[in-house]
């Protein structure tokens, strides 16, 4: 891996993030009234864009919101326009990361937008709550307006065509809910709400949400590793594989997920719980056992759309193996075009050779090859073996590259390390399928109670 | 906000903006939030399991309700906190840790460590009015929106979107 190219300069970057750094200041004061200082945000996002197709609807939207009337339809051009700008970013830093990686892009293109639904009932009343975030601003956040999520979120909710937004809109609202009132916050996730506020805008134009298969594989899939994410009342685990397929032609990199919502007192070993049943390569992937697949769906992305009767339990393969002999030859999928943003970039990757240092305030440092990553501690979930010391006394790692806040960063998915002088691996998604492990045994027995009581009160109390 | 550069944290797009719930025993308070201006929830009742309480306590006047989930007066919150009201708050210092519940009602605490009780009892010396505003039903509802979460089917479509949450190790 040519990871000095992870800390050289990206021609643009800087350009590309002052523009989206300026509308996302704009939100925080809100697009009510007309733009004190000439409305530099919005225009600015309008100038990024200018060579574009969406220049003139972005001009327009920029107009309107620098005077204090901008419509709902003039707030979805510009989170198209902050979305595109960011898309550029992505693919500048992306095409870096797989050039450090020396990996190579699938040929295949993005497919076209599959044909447009007609517009929803929920989806106007999801945009017309952006739209009234977006004019009262961060600052003037209230509980009045923050509620206004919960009723959409609860109508989404049970469908699961609808359960990106839903998911999205729930944990934005819950991040805003905590802030309130906005007033009085010292400060705000500025590009994050941003983020999740035109992320949420564009799902609300029909038809965005939509990956549809684009075919089926048969052949081996060699898990890497289980990437995990929640929030308070959702989780998803996403593994990572390489997929050979039976034909013989070129291995690929494929991902599959598995996510369901969950009440916030479902935590932890709880969250495996919740997920386990509903794929069994959790269980493949934390075992390091292979499956075989056979006519299972999958998009143009590389995801995998899992159902269980598309595949059964194949020969052991230990992920480090897998890291070793199959990850460099394995071609990468390509992202659908809306969801081209940086948080979206986790390449997975073999690290070895590296030293592990770690500064007073406990953050970790891999110097691979001269060039010093921060290594991504706190993305490791607690309910697993894998922890910040085993990560700090590793030999070898397999991991995610992602980029936040101006950087390339590891996350690490396992490592080896040597323990009573033998080298074992260590999986941060190793209690995803069950575990015998002491520790882990007594957090699933805890989430097991604490689901019991949530079911009996359910079952008593919901349907009276 | 001035034009300065954002810190990290300002221009991070996974910045953690609030810490998850540690996990609890959940048999005797199946529910606990900080919302709508309280510290509220449900407490099973010890006698009937087809009973519950619907308690709160209500930020910066602790002023107090406790009734059953058909709305009848709780007897032991006449005049002050009932046990129902007590567990409540215990389980929201286990579950949100103390900093954050006592920030959130806006209590005053001796200095030194926190608990349940300590907070209890602070916020009683205060003594404080019941609460006449019959939040009781909402409050109920917001439980039953809760444990409707569990009822909501998985699916193995991919969510990019939860690429922006990541989890943490920090606890609250």
């Amino acid at each position: 891996m040519r990871t000095g190219l992870l800390t050289e300069p990206v021609d643009g970057l800087g350009e590309a993030l002052e523009a989206i750094d300026a509308f996302d200041r704009a939100l925080v004061a809100g697009l009510l009234r007309p733009q004190a200082d000439g409305a530099a945000g919005p225009a600015r996002l309008a100038d990024a864009v200018a060579g574009t197709p969406l220049a003139a609807r972005v001009a327009e939207a920029a107009a309107k919101a620098a005077a204090g009337v901008a419509g709902e339809d003039h707030f979805v051009a510009l989170a198209a326009a902050r979305t595109a700008l960011l898309g550029s970013v992505h693919d500048a830093l992306l095409a870096r990361v797989e050039e450090a990686a020396g990996r190579t892009r699938d040929a295949d293109t993005a497919p076209a937008a599959a044909e447009r639904p007609p517009a929803a009932n929920l989806l106007t009343a999801a945009r017309a709550w952006l739209s009234d975030l977006a004019r009262c601003g961060w600052q003037g956040l209230d509980h009045e307006v923050v509620s206004g999520a919960a009723e959409v979120v609860s109508a989404m909710l049970p469908d699961p065509s609808r359960r990106r937004l839903a998911t999205l809109l729930d944990g934005f609202a819950a991040e805003l809910a905590a802030s309130c009132p906005g007033a009085s916050a010292e400060r705000f996730p500025v590009r994050r709400w941003a983020d999740l506020w035109s992320r949420g805008m564009l799902l609300t134009v029909p038809g965005a949400a939509v990956a549809p298969a684009t075919g089926t594989v048969d052949g081996r899939l060699l898990p890497l590793g289980i990437d995990l994410t929640e929030h308070a009342t959702a989780a998803q685990a996403q593994v990572h594989a390489v997929f050979e397929p039976a034909d013989g032609s070129a291995s690929r990199l494929v991902r599959a997920a598995v996510s369901v919502p969950k009440p916030d007192t479902v935590v932890g070993a709880g969250i495996w719980q919740l997920l386990r049943p509903h794929m069994s390569l959790l269980a493949a992937a934390g075992e390091g056992r292979s499956m075989e697949l056979t006519g299972m769906p999958v998009t143009a992305e590389g995801d995998l759309l899992w159902s269980d009767e598309h595949a059964r339990p194949g020969e052991p393969a230990e992920a480090f193996a897998t890291a070793r002999v199959a990850l460099p030859t394995a071609t990468a999928p390509v992202t659908a075009p809306l969801d081209r943003h940086p948080a979206r970039i986790a390449v997975p990757v073999f690290l070895e050779g590296y030293t592990a240092r770690t500064d007073d305030d406990g953050r970790l440092t891999f110097t691979v090859a001269g060039t010093e990553l921060a290594v991504d501690t706190d993305r490791i979930p607690a309910a697993g073996p894998l922890t910040p010391e085993a990560v700090a006394t590793s030999g070898a790692c397999i991991a995610l590259i992602r980029w936040d806040a101006g950087a390339f960063r590891v996350q690490p998915l396992a490592v080896e390390t040597t323990v009573r002088k033998k080298v074992t691996p260590v999986h941060a998604g190793a209690w995803a399928g069950g575990t015998a492990d002491k520790a882990g045994a007594r957090a699933e027995k805890a989430a097991t109670d604490a689901a019991k009581v949530l079911s009996e009160r359910a079952g008593r109390l919901l349907r009276k | 906000m001035g034009d300065g550069a954002l810190s990290d944290w300002e221009r991070s797009s996974t910045a953690r903006v609030i810490p998850p719930a540690r996990p609890r025993k959940l048999a005797k308070v199946p529910f606990v939030e900080l919302a709508d201006g309280r510290l509220q929830g449900v407490v099973s009742s010890g006698s009937d399991i087809g009973r519950v309480y619907v308690s709160s306590v209500a930020a910066g006047t602790y002023a107090f309700a406790c009734s059953t989930n058909n709305n009848r007066p709780c007897g032991g919150a006449r005049g002050s906190f009932c046990n129902h009201i007590g567990a409540l708050i215990n389980e929201a210092v286990l579950q949100y840790g103390a900093e954050r519940v006592v920030r959130y009602l806006k209590a005053e605490v001796p200095e030194g460590e926190v608990d349940g009780a300590v907070l209890a009892s602070a916020m009683r010396s205060t003594r404080p009015p019941a609460d006449g505003t019959k939040a009781a039903a909402s409050v109920f509802s917001r439980f039953l929106r809760h444990l409707a979460y569990l009822e909501h089917p998985p699916v193995t479509a991919p969510l990019p979107e939860m690429q922006f949450f990541p989890p943490t190790r920090a606890v609250a």
